[in-house]
């Protein structure tokens, strides 16, 4: 109620009233906002953006109607439209993080425990091969010279263990 | 900038509302594109030569009525949309009167007249008529969306669809005075699909043109 008498003054000009109700309103929309974004930034973002909307705006509120229903419908636009142009950041808090992380290293973990065991398949020089090739990323040049084998022979080797890779990998699954 | 002195430089901007300011956009856009729409139409189409002796049918004031009540309606509930906090959907229910009454009308003359169902369904027109509304209706639209966005619409597709149907039965209204066409079953179909088909545009493009 006491609200809305500082509308209906401003609504007839009294800029002290206003100034009045745009204080008190910015506290409320605080504590909205504050609820409903993950910063405090972003929260004084759109107390200012809605006050601003609010302004431009005075002559859209029904004076039958609560005052409060107006404020609180263009508050709830403004945040809509906030988050419909993308422009809130969107974060995880840091209890979340965690398990994001951890999640990541168990599969990476088992990612690598597949491999293993796919290579323990090969005989063990075509292992070599693919290790040194595809997983440290060796040229077929630098391969051929560590294992003392002509480069033909490499490329030839590592196409076939892939051949056998794949043959037993479809079997598999 | 801070909040302070957001607030105190809005409250030095302060000048008065009078209470008109929450109509008025609305009511001037869509008052300058009817005059529009009617010299579109009468430019296009030009008014029935028989006007004067189809004013004393009832046929002609139940189109008459229809497309006025139902631009009325849609007028207020737009107008509620457009005023955030108000209730819009008493307003937006009543659409359904018109519709609906019209339609009981249509089905009274189906079942009472002696002329042909095919000829009372389809009339002589039923190829253009949607059609032509769609067009007339098209500056009213256009008005009705620049006063909307003066005013504050919170749920756009909703008000667009509004606005769409206000400015597709103010074009049925216009398009009436060229329409030769007395029966009631026709005006409840034709009219109204002419009528919809601007409502729909106007869901299409509230999104975009409403924002503010």
């Amino acid at each position: 109620m006491h609200l809305k008498v500082l509308m209906l003054a401003a609504l007839d000009g009294d800029a002290r009233a206003y100034r009045t109700l745009l204080s008190e309103l910015s506290g409320h929309l605080r504590a909205y906002y504050a609820r409903k974004v993950q910063t405090a930034a972003d929260a004084e973002d759109l107390v200012q953006d809605t006050l601003m909307a609010m302004h431009r705006r005075l002559h859209t509120y029904d004076v039958d109607q609560p005052f409060t229903a107006w404020v609180y419908a263009i508050a709830r636009y403004k945040l809509i439209d906030a988050f419909r142009r993308n422009r809130l950041r969107q974060t995880v808090p840091l209890d979340d993080a965690g398990a994001l992380f951890a999640d990541e290293t168990e599969d990476a973990a088992n990612a690598k425990r597949d491999v293993e065991q796919l290579l323990n398949a090969l005989p063990q020089n075509k292992r070599e091969l693919v290790r040194l090739t595809k997983i440290e990323g060796l040229s077929t040049a630098e391969t051929a010279a560590k294992l003392g084998l002509s480069e033909s022979a490499v490329k030839v080797g590592v196409h076939r263990a892939l051949k056998t890779l794949a043959q037993q990998f479809s079997e598999k699954t | 900038m801070k909040t302070d002195d957001l607030i105190a430089e809005l409250s030095g901007q302060l000048r008065p509302t009078p209470p008109s300011a929450g109509v008025m956009p609305l009511a001037i856009g869509i008052g300058a594109g009817a005059v529009a729409s009617a010299v579109l139409m009468i430019a296009w189409l030009g008014i029935r030569p028989d006007l004067s002796p189809a004013m004393h049918t009832g046929a002609y004031w139940a189109k008459f009525g229809y497309t006025l009540l139902f631009a009325g309606i849609a007028f207020w509930a737009a107008l509620r949309l457009s005023h955030p906090g108000t209730n819009a959907r008493s307003a937006i229910r009543a659409i359904a009167l018109p519709i609906a009454a019209m339609l009981a009308l249509g089905v009274v003359e189906l079942a009472t007249s002696g002329e042909s169902k095919s000829l009372l369904f389809y009339g002589h027109s039923h190829q253009v008529c949607p059609e032509r509304i769609f067009v007339i209706a098209l500056p009213v639209f256009a008005g009705a969306l620049w006063g909307l966005r003066k005013l504050a619409p919170t749920h756009l597709a909703l008000t667009g669809a509004m606005a769409g149907l206000l400015a597709g039965a103010a074009g049925a209204w216009v398009y009436a005075f060229h329409c030769d066409e007395s029966g009631m079953l026709f005006v409840s179909v034709w009219y109204t699909l002419g009528i919809a088909a601007v409502g729909a545009l106007g869901a299409v493009l509230g999104r975009l043109v409403l924002r503010w």
